[in-house]
This record gives structure tokens, C-alpha cells and sequence, in this order.
């Protein structure tokens, strides 16, 4: 009998797209605040705060696609059609997000259109992930090993709340960031940003959390049901004291400590998310188990991936912190 | 059946605008990465200015490179569910190496080589560049051992139609694979120095930064002498090696129906599929099983071996293999010409010549497109050759109206960013490396312990010649 990877690959990717939710979720939050800061300057330092590390970010994306592929490709292979336009928008937000990172500063550029393509394209492209996290919690029929439903079930109240639920939050992210990231007026900028979106980030929780067990009784079930509701009750719990903490850290001028308890919020906002829908990696039929590719691959996998993800996150580490500190404007884009 | 038609243009599309910038990053992060190591060594700054110019460059490129790559494993769940359900269990876990071994260690890098040469050593700085060049690498052995297994497939057992592994070696080392793999990445790197000798061919024409200019062309003309020949013989090698697993392929690449000994080699024709023979025919005697079997009167199958519904489409298959190979003996010419004219003192004051290779410069992309469109047409009708064909790869929930909508979009959103990113390549290639020496930034503020503020900072930067150069000397 072979040892079960399955759920070790669970926690991997689930890593994976943690990772890529609070690390790609600040800087598409700064691509989003755009739309509330007009003053030129003030965006090429926004810019200049992420340009060295977005594309890291997005590469936790790429390992989160390339693993669902690689090693739940049941899931992969419904999922992807169920979501098929939110995927196209939300790809298309990213590509020209990202161009606009190199394009908006060249010489001689249409900046102004570059920067409406990377305010739109990081807005679209989180409205899309928060809808496809929406059409997560709501499931996905399946016929045999396919999607059965059509390309445009995607459409539905549920699924665009938590859309704006994730504008939000992102924005929170992006808000704290530059608030770590800036100094002066920018900064104080910020601080007054990541207040309200703070108090829209709760407001979205509270409805989110409401409607889940609403909209899927086996969610309810999963919750309300004892002794869970005992285990499980930390997650609520903690979720107000942080949000306690970043607003009394926001009050005092720390520069790093609300940065680091948006990214709680998330944590804890994930968490939630993988009680509910475990063990399901489609759900309401396909389970991990069920999507899980051959044991074979799993293990010709697991062996580089053990070995690779600490060094991974080793230079990740010294690639931050050789960024670390407030921006500065000389290492900015200049072509 | 649309929603199929319209799923490969897809396809077809997005990878050939992604191939681009990988035909063009792969090389250029080898040459910063040279480069580098030129400039640590020797102190000269005439290879950092160089160097600095050309990381720019190679920043454009690459950026556009992630954002079309995240699109490409998307296109694997959308559009061809069927063929990711069935095969992922072989070359899944191939493609996520991909992303654990090559994109992490590019991305984390990349940040250090664009915008920190102030901020780590510069043996750090240096180092930077060689791993995301090692990064574009092994990037390319993933994606190409994919691509291989798809062509030459081995080393799986069929169980309810779908792939499951038995030996991940014989997946990753398929026949095909060591000859796609070395001819792909000689291309890619051929692509790279027919740019760098181009622009320095141009600069040169017009008397401009001398001194990086005869780096440029003397580098990547000493590099292209050893690389094109070299190609020539990988690329006969790896035709060979199709002709052993993939003959319907090499048929349609002749555009040769029949099956014979002594087989001409076919110069220009109009194949005609309907009719199963070729139309204006210029062919040479027994050139093709020369060349294909090394003896005058080996055996080559024709077309005709295949029912039709087997065969890929000819046209395609002969013409792209054509402009390949066509532009394969421009090149030589190109680079014998330089390597006379080299040899008699002369390459830097011959104007025809510096303009011939600035005309030359594109010619690796077409060549790297046409190459790719060979051998991906010349395996249809199969996704993987002989076993699953590309009309059962398809997602089957998608209608016509839902693919030709994502087509029109990626058409249009394509045009907008390549066409957009291409001027200001083009730009930046008019404004030339950055002039005069930069003032030995890199001791001055190596660490920077405070914060540094954006207004008392503006100006005194790394970059102060960029901003000056904007001026354009003419």
C-alpha cells in the first residue's frame, strides 16, 4: 500500500493559491486604487511599490493552474469550461495589467491610455477571481468526466457578490501595502483608504458568510452542525479581532502591522472557504480523491516539488528583501 | 464542429504571438547574462552601458512573455478539457515542473537583474542574469518534453481512454525529444543574435555608440558562425528522426505522394490534396532521399501509405518547411559573407553588408513560426500522433458562438498589446544604449539603511543617461 499524497497535495496547492491571492491580491489592490488617485506622481510611486515583485506574484498563479492541471485534472478539466469567460476576462485584465507595468512608462508612451488599461485590467481581472470563487462555493454539474452546464451559468447574484467582495478586499490589501510602502501626504492617503475598505471588507464578509449557508445546505450543514460549530468558531472570532487590530495599528502609524493583518483576514476568509467546501475540489460530486491524477505522477511530482518549494521560497524571501523599505523613485521603470 | 475549428485559430494564435517573445528572451538573457560576467570581469563600461541597454529591452520582452504564458496552460482547461483530462496524468506533472524549476527562479531574478544593480553586490547582480537565463532553459526542456511526448509518445499504458503512466523517464526522453530540444533552442538563440547583430549593424550605418556597436556585431557574428552551421546538421538530424516516427510528417514536409527509392527533393510545387499530386513541380533527382536517408536510393513514404482522414494538411505542412528552410540558407549566406569580410578588416565599413544585416534581423521569428507550424500541423490530424486525435480533444460544453467570441477578443486584444509592444521595442532600439559614463553608482548606495525619500532622490538616479539619451542624437 502506497502512502495517499492526495491530501499533502491538497495542502500544497492550496498554498499555492493562497500565496497567490495575498502576494498578486496587493498589487492588483494597487492597480484598483488607481481610480482614486489622479495625481500622476503619486501613481508612478504606486507602481514603482510593485514593480519588482508583481511578476513573482503572478507566478503563483501559474502553479496554481499547473497544479490543478498536473494533479487534479478531473477538476481542471470542469472547472475551466464552467468559467470559461470569467477565466478569458480576468487573463485579459492580467495581460494588459501587465504590460502597462513596462509600456505606461516608456518614452514618448500614451500614458494615459496605459493607465487606464492597468486600472481596468487589475479591477476586471479581480472581479473575474472573485467569480469564479463564487461558482466554487455554488458547484459545477457534471455528466460523465465533463462540465454539463453552459459557458454562461457563471452569471448569478451569488457569484457577483463575491466578485465585489474581492474588489474589496484586494483593495484592502493594496491600501495597507501602500500605507507600509509610501511616506507623507501618500501615505496619509492610504491610511484614510484602507479605513473604508476595511469597513467594506467586514460588510462583505458578513453577507458573504450569511448568504454561503443560505445558497448550499450542505455548507450549513458543515457549520451549524455540533461539535463544528465549536471547532470552527475561532474563525469568526478572530477574523473581529483583527480587524480590531488593523484599525487601531492603522490609528497609530505602524507602518508594517496593518499590512500584515489584511493578509490575516484573508487567511482567515481562506480557511473558512476550505472548511466549507473539503473535501471537494469541484464540487458538489468531484472529490479530490475522485479528480486526483495517477499515483505515479503524484509521487515523480511530490519528490521535486518538496525539494524545490523551500529553496523556492528561500529566494522569494531574499528577492523581498532586497526591496524591502519604502519605495523608492529612483528604481522605478525608466525607458 | 466550429467550436473546434475556432478552438485550434485559438490555439494557434495565442501560442504564436507567446512563441515570440521565448524565440527572443531565451537568447537575450544568455547574451545580459555574457555580458554580466564580461563586465565583472573585465570592468569595461562600455559592456555595462551595453548590458544595461539591452536588460531594458529584454524587460519588455519578457513581461510580455508571463502574460501570454499565463494565458497558454488556461487554454489546456477551456478550450481542450478532454485532452487535459486524458493526458494530464503523463504530461501534467511535466508542465508543473515547468513552473516549480524555470518560472520561480525567472521571476524572483528578474526583479534583482532590472532593478538591482544598486541594491545586491555586483557578483550578485551578475549571478541574477545567469539563473534567469538558466531559468528561460529549463524552461524550454519542460515545454518541449511536453510537446515531444505529444509527437513521439512512450512510456504510458491506455486505461478507459486515458493516459497513465508507466515510466516517467521514457515520457520525458522521447525519441524525438533530444533532436526538437537542441534544433528549438539553437533556434531561439540564432533568433536572439541576428537581432543583436542587426542593431548593431544599424547603429554602425549611422555612426552611432561605435564602441558598443562592434561588441554587439563581433559577439553575435563570432556566435552565429559556430550556431547556424551547427543548426544545419541538428535540423538534418531531427528530419531523420522524424522520417523514423512521424512519416506522414515528412511526407507532407516533401510534398511527396508516392513511395519510392530515390525520391527528388521538391524546390517549389502546389500540392493538391484532392488530386493526391503536386501542381508546377521544380523538383531536383533523388535530392530527398539523400539528404533524408543519407543514400541515393533509400525508401521514402509517400502520402498515399495514409488514408486520408490520416493525413495532415499538406499545403501547410510543405510551405512552412520551405520559408524555414529557405530562410536557414539566407542566413548562412549572411553570416559566411560577414565572417570573409571579418577576415579581410573590413566588416565594420561595408554599408551594404551592415544593411544586409539589419534586414536580416526579423528573419529568426518567421523562421522560429514556421518551424513551430511544420512540426505542430505536420502532426495533425492527431493531438497525440496516432493515439488521440484533435477533434476528440475539445471541451465538449462549448458552443460556436462561445469560442468565436474569446477568438475575436484574443484577436483584438493580441493586436492591441504585440502591436503596442513592438513600437516600443522599436523605440527603444532608435534611442540607442545609454551614453557617458554613469558614475560609480553601485559602492555609493549599495544598501540603502534609510528610507529614501522620492523628491530628494529624483533625478540623481542609476538611470540619469536614460533620461538624457531621450534627447536623441541624430
Amino acid at each position: 500500500m502506497m502512502l495517499d499524497l492526495v491530501p499533502l497535495w491538497a495542502g500544497i496547492l492550496s498554498l499555492a493559491v493562497l500565496m497567490y491571492v495575498l502576494l498578486d491580491g496587493f498589487d492588483l489592490g494597487v492597480g484598483i486604487l488607481f481610480f482614486f488617485r489622479r495625481h500622476d506622481e503619486d501613481r508612478d510611486m504606486m507602481v514603482a511599490s510593485v514593480a519588482p515583485i508583481w511578476d513573482f506574484n503572478e507566478t503563483w498563479l501559474i502553479l496554481g493552474s499547473g497544479g490543478l492541471l498536473a494533479v487534479f485534472p478531473l477538476a481542471f478539466a470542469v472547472v475551466m469550461p464552467a468559467v470559461y469567460f470569467p477565466i478569458l476576462l480576468m487573463l485579459l485584465g492580467l495581460l494588459f495589467r501587465g504590460v502597462a507595468f513596462e509600456f505606461r512608462d516608456a518614452p514618448e508612451a500614451r500614458k494615459h491610455y496605459w493607465n487606464i488599461a492597468f486600472s481596468y485590467g487589475s479591477l476586471i481581472a479581480t472581479f473575474m477571481q472573485g467569480i469564479v470563487l463564487g461558482n466554487f462555493i455554488r458547484g459545477f454539474p457534471v455528466s460523465g468526466r465533463s462540465f454539463a452546464g453552459t459557458s454562461w451559468d457563471w452569471i448569478a447574484p451569488f457569484p457577483l457578490l463575491t466578485g465585489l467582495g474581492l474588489v474589496v478586499g484586494y483593495s484592502l490589501l493594496g491600501a495597507t501595502w501602500l500605507f507600509m510602502k509610501t511616506e507623507g501626504e501618500l501615505q496619509e492617503w492610504a491610511r484614510r483608504m484602507a479605513r473604508w475598505f476595511l469597513l467594506g471588507l467586514l460588510a462583505f464578509i458578513l453577507m458573504i458568510s450569511i448568504w454561503t449557508p443560505l445558497e448550499e445546505p450542505r455548507i450549513a450543514q458543515r457549520w451549524f452542525s455540533l461539535p463544528n460549530l465549536l471547532y470552527f468558531s475561532p474563525v469568526p472570532l478572530l477574523t473581529m479581532v483583527l480587524a480590531l487590530i488593523l484599525w487601531h495599528a492603522l490609528n497609530k502609524g505602524r507602518d508594517v502591522l496593518p499590512f500584515l493583518c489584511a493578509m490575516g483576514l484573508f487567511v482567515l476568509s481562506y480557511t473558512g472557504l476550505i472548511i466549507s467546501l473539503w473535501p471537494y475540489v469541484a464540487p458538489p460530486s468531484i472529490t479530490l480523491w475522485a479528480a486526483a491524477t495517477a499515483p505515479m505522477s503524484q509521487q515523480f511530482l511530490i519528490v521535486g516539488t518538496m525539494f524545490l518549494l523551500p529553496v523556492i521560497l528561500l529566494y522569494v524571501f531574499w528577492s523581498y528583501w532586497v526591496f524591502r523599505g519604502k519605495v523608492r523613485a529612483d528604481i522605478a521603470y525608466h525607458h | 464542429m466550429d467550436a473546434l475549428l475556432f478552438s485550434r485559430v485559438q490555439f494557434a494564435w495565442v501560442i504564436a504571438f507567446h512563441i515570440l517573445l521565448p524565440a527572443f528572451t531565451v537568447g537575450l538573457a544568455c547574451y545580459i547574462a555574457t555580458l554580466e560576467v564580461r563586465w565583472w570581469i573585465t570592468k569595461d563600461d562600455t559592456v555595462r552601458r551595453l548590458s544595461a541597454y539591452w536588460i531594458k529591452i529584454f524587460a519588455i520582452s519578457f513581461g510580455m512573455g508571463v502574460v501570454s504564458g499565463i494565458v497558454m496552460p488556461f487554454q489546456f482547461g477551456t478550450n481542450w478539457s478532454r485532452y487535459s483530462d486524458s493526458a494530464s496524468p503523463v504530461i501534467g506533472s511535466l508542465l508543473a515542473y515547468e513552473v516549480v524549476t524555470a518560472f520561480f527562479l525567472e521571476a524572483a531574478f528578474l526583479g534583482v537583474l532590472l532593478f538591482g544593480r544598486r541594491l545586491v553586490p555586483q557578483w550578485a547582480h551578475a549571478l541574477s542574469a545567469v539563473l534567469v537565463a538558466l531559468g528561460t532553459l529549463l524552461s524550454s526542456f519542460w515545454i518541449l518534453a511536453v510537446n515531444s511526448w505529444m509527437q513521439t509518445p512512450q512510456g504510458y499504458q491506455m486505461i478507459d481512454g486515458r493516459f497513465l503512466p508507466v515510466s516517467m523517464f521514457d515520457i520525458i526522453f522521447t525519441p524525438s525529444f533530444p533532436y526538437r530540444l537542441t534544433h528549438t533552442v539553437i533556434a531561439f538563440l540564432v533568433t536572439a543574435a541576428f537581432v543583436i547583430l542587426g542593431v548593431g549593424a544599424l547603429y554602425l550605418r549611422h555612426n552611432r555608440f561605435p564602441a558598443e556597436s562592434k561588441i554587439m556585431v563581433r559577439m553575435s557574428l563570432a556566435f552565429l558562425g559556430i550556431m547556424v552551421p551547427l543548426q544545419v546538421l541538428v535540423g538534418d538530424l531531427h528530419g531523420i528522426n522524424s522520417l523514423e516516427y512521424q512519416p506522414t510528417k515528412v511526407a507532407a514536409m516533401e510534398g511527396l505522394w508516392d513511395t519510392g527509392r530515390g525520391v527528388p527533393a521538391s524546390l517549389f510545387a502546389i500540392p493538391d490534396e484532392k488530386a493526391e499530386k503536386n501542381h508546377f513541380e521544380i523538383a531536383i533527382p533523388k535530392l530527398a532521399s539523400l539528404y533524408l536517408t543519407h543514400s541515393f536510393n533509400g525508401e521514402v513514404k509517400g502520402l498515399k501509405e495514409w488514408p486520408r482522414e490520416d493525413r495532415p494538411p499538406v499545403s501547410i505542412v510543405y510551405f512552412a518547411f520551405r520559408i524555414m528552410v529557405g530562410i536557414g540558407i539566407l542566413m548562412l549566406v549572411t553570416v559566411y559573407t560577414g565572417l570573409v569580410l571579418w577576415k579581410r578588416g573590413r566588416l565594420f565599413d561595408s554599408p551594404r553588408y551592415l544593411r544586409l544585416c539589419t534586414l536580416m534581423s526579423p528573419v529568426g521569428f518567421i523562421a522560429v513560426l514556421a518551424g513551430w507550424t511544420t512540426t505542430e500541423v505536420g502532426r495533425q490530424p492527431w493531438v497525440i500522433y496516432g493515439l488521440m486525435r484533435t477533434r476528440d480533444a475539445v471541451t465538449p460544453s462549448l458552443t460556436t458562438t462561445d469560442v468565436l467570441i474569446s477568438l475575436l477578443v484574443y484577436i483584438v486584444s493580441y493586436a492591441i498589446i504585440f502591436g503596442g509592444g513592438f513600437f516600443l521595442l522599436r523605440r527603444l532600439i532608435r534611442i540607442g544604449p545609454p551614453v557617458g559614463p554613469e558614475g560609480e553608482v553601485h559602492e555609493v548606495q549599495a544598501h540603502p539603511n534609510r528610507p529614501l525619500s522620492a523628491v530628494t532622490e529624483h533625478d540623481t538616479t542609476v538611470n540619469a543617461p536614460v533620461i538624457q539619451k531621450m534627447k536623441r542624437p541624430q
